[in-house]
């Protein structure tokens, strides 16, 4: 269950040493690690969907609610109050992501590290095997940095605060710091972190037949406004594409690994997959 | 019980040493006679076997009976892709239920993700002969040669199957079918995906009605979703449903329309010793089934099945653990998935035993009258056909037994999940990966008791 080959500090940050017994406080400690462990693989697994085949709902709502509970007994424990600190302390919106994620990173010191969040999921599907792969906890760094200098090569479309969120210490976050000043280049869509949430739901949108610009799309939401989107919606809410900023199980995985919801259910390059999106739609529509 | 049940073994799998995915069976169901047994499989495709009729002649000894072969085999569905959301939609077959028989032909409905079929099994055995206007190849004869008229006559031919699909209920579901059931109305059936239930005519396709919808205004609200549905054996207006949270629904449709308010809801009380993080997980049902009688139902979670009267809510009358040893094991199950594993459970033609699969390949069977529980393998290095089968334990601890599989060792990709009782005898079909075992108990009805 718990990876081999990584850092763990003994957790006293939060907790009282006082006259009890050292194996309470262990006992203690290593329960807020199994609940961690389980929080991050429990993440994990709401992200990884098929690329081809729609995800079973069943599944995710039962990992879902187990996030949730684990959200609340850590609300309870006041473990989670810092990580809600960490977003009140982000500030402006503009590197929300980035702070928050970097935050988080530093505040991991006294728990457990977001080891499981260094896998960058513009790989789609294979990100699984790569997860399968070794213990949920072990990917390594090197790996990391090597993803985020290919991210910048790639030039894809993705906001680069989506993988900011991948990094595991702050020496990975530099190197995607750095990496973000490359990511000025790409006009496609909005490049400015700033408008994220709704440039990945513009990426995210050709799932969304309402999510379209007025004008000639008026009409393909008059004609697709009795589709059940409502699916579309929850596919956005299970990989942490809300727009608005409130702490929930999907928040939290908003947080942690922002980027990895769209990979995960669209294939790269994204752009193109719009386009066609697109064609199909006006097909459908000039064929009938 | 199970110890002197011989195992004729069939295997429809060609390649033996390589299961190709698409091999793997999905649902298995016998008819209401139990003559015919119907298999669906990853593929989208359908077997169908049929017991042969005894042979006269032969000396029988009590209770002995005809094995199954393949009578027909058909390809239910394809592959199909859905644009809107560029998703495959898989062409695994998720649950097939017989039609009672009303004519010499039969009747299945089968169902993938998102559409039903029913398929119409009719045997040809009999051709015309003697046409006026044709000959013998079908090619219209030349008006000039006939001299004299004459009556075709039928005359026997070999034995053709043709299976044809009758009709198609179509997106009738945005979310994936899980459960089929016929009324006992004969003339509907309702369809459950994970949010909604419909209820169809089945002579109407293009129109279905929506009995439960349990899909919140906001998804993002969305904590439950339903797992299983069945009509009740005899009330034509009672079905139940179960859900992700362990509950049990029993709803009248004379109540209203949309039966999104139970009359009857079934659930058991949390047992705060037990409680983990996995324990809403492990309370999910993952199958429930009326017993024949329509008093009782069958439900499986993950370690447990239960037997829960009608009469009473506030739990179930009987649990039997399937394979408690697993509890100190859910975070690694958590891990590899298999604690989503979705197993089917059975009740015997008579409502005295219950029957459920495990991993290993392994499968349980539980004496109601005893409450005793025995634990069976169909796997096939381990029995030869007409073997009889023998009873296996897991060492949990204790005088560790020769033969005694220990809990590390048990193979979780060998699991169970499908299976199927005959309505009238003792005769059970386990499906095991791609591999079919049907086991016949060939004891005297007065031996059953061990």
């Amino acid at each position: 269950m718990f990876s081999k080959g990584t850092k763990r500090k003994f957790s006293d940050g939060g907790e009282e040493i006082s006259d009890e017994s050292l194996l309470g406080a262990r006992v203690a400690s290593s329960y807020s690690l199994q609940r961690q462990s389980l929080l991050d693989m429990s993440l994990i697994k709401l992200q990884l969907c098929h690329m081809l085949v729609e995800p079973n709902l069943c599944r995710s709502v039962l990992i879902a609610n187990t996030v949730r509970q684990i959200q609340e007994e850590m609300t309870h424990d006041g473990s989670w109050h810092m990580v809600t600190e960490a977003f009140c302390s982000a500030g402006q919106s503009p590197s929300e992501r980035l702070v928050a994620t970097e935050v988080l990173c530093r505040s991991r010191e006294q728990d457990a590290e977001p080891k499981l969040f260094s896998v960058i999921s513009y790989e789609g599907c294979r990100e699984e095997e790569v997860v399968a792969d070794e213990t949920l906890c072990s990917v390594s760094v090197s790996d990391t940095v090597s993803n985020v200098c290919l991210a910048g090569r790639m030039g894809q479309c993705w906001e680069k605060s989506e993988l900011s969120g991948v990094e595991r210490d702050e020496e990975a976050l530099e190197d995607s710091r750095l990496g973000s000043g490359e990511d000025e280049e790409i006009d496609t869509e909005d490049g400015a972190s700033t408008e994220s949430p709704k440039t990945i739901g513009q990426v995210f949108g050709t799932f969304e037949i309402k999510n379209g610009s007025p004008g000639p799309d008026s009409a393909l939401e008059e004609l697709f406004s009795d589709v059940d989107t409502s699916y579309y919606d929850l596919d956005t809410m299970l990989t942490g594409m809300q727009s608005a900023p409130k702490m929930g199980p999907y928040d939290l995985l908003d947080s942690l690994a922002p980027s990895h919801s769209s990979p995960s259910i669209v294939s790269t390059p994204n752009c193109r997959s719009d386009l066609n999106e697109l064609d199909h739609i006006m097909e459908i529509i000039v064929g009938s | 019980m199970g110890e002197d049940s011989e195992s004729p073994k069939i295997n429809h799998s060609f390649l033996r040493d390589y299961v190709t995915e698409a091999d793997v069976i999905s649902t298995v169901e016998f008819n209401q006679t139990g003559d015919l047994l119907a298999t669906g499989d990853k593929g989208g495709r359908v077997v169908i076997f049929q017991r042969e009729t005894e042979s006269k002649d032969e000396s029988e000894e009590l209770g002995e009976s005809g094995e199954y072969n393949v009578y027909s085999t058909f390809q239910s569905h394809e592959p199909d892709f859905d644009y809107l959301k560029s998703l495959e939609i898989e062409e695994k077959i998720n649950k097939i239920r017989w039609l009672p028989q009303q004519n010499a032909a039969h009747f299945l409905l089968s169902t993938n993700d998102k559409t039903i079929k029913l398929w119409k099994v009719s045997e040809r055995d009999k051709r015309p002969e003697g046409y006026n206007l044709k000959d013998e190849e079908g090619r219209i004869k030349d008006i000039s040669t006939v001299t004299s008229l004459r009556v075709p006559v039928l005359k026997p031919t070999d034995l053709m199957v043709e299976v044809r699909p009758r009709r198609i209920f179509a997106n009738g579901h945005t979310y994936h079918v899980n459960s089929i059931s016929v009324n006992s109305d004969g003339e509907t059936y309702l369809s459950a995906d994970d949010l909604r239930i419909n209820m169809w005519h089945l002579d109407i396709t293009d129109r279905s009605f929506n009995i439960v919808d349990i899909k919140p205004a906001n998804m993002e609200d969305l904590t439950e979703v339903i797992t299983a549905a069945e009509f009740h054996p005899q009330h034509c207006h009672l079905f139940v449903y179960s859900s992700s949270k362990g509950t049990l629904r029993l709803c009248d449709m004379r109540e209203s329309a949309l039966c999104d308010k139970h009359s009857k809801i079934f659930e058991e009380p949390e047992d705060p010793g037990n409680r983990s993080f996995f324990s809403e997980i492990i309370s999910s049902v993952s199958d429930v089934k009326f017993s024949h009688s329509g008093r009782y139902l069958l439900t499986r979670d993950y370690l447990t099945v239960k037997v829960w009267d009608l009469n009473m809510e506030k739990g179930p009358v009987e649990t039997y653990q399937v394979h408690e040893y697993l509890r100190s094991k859910l975070c690694s199950l958590y891990e590899n998935d298999c604690i989503f594993d979705k197993f089917e459970c059975v009740w015997n033609s008579t409502d005295s035993v219950i029957m459920t699969g495990a991993y290993n390949s392994f499968f349980r069977m539980f004496d109601r009258e005893t409450g005793r529980g025995v634990t069976l393998e169909s796997w096939r290095e381990s029995s030869k056909p007409r073997a009889v089968l023998r009873t296996r334990r897991i060492y949990t601890g204790g005088r560790r037994r020769r033969g005694d599989v220990g809990v590390d060792s048990l193979d979780f990709t060998k699991k169970i999940l499908h299976m199927a009782w005959h309505p009238a005898e003792n005769i059970i079909a386990i499906a095991a990966t791609n591999n079919l075992y049907i086991f016949q108990d060939r004891v005297n009805a007065e031996n059953l008791k061990t």
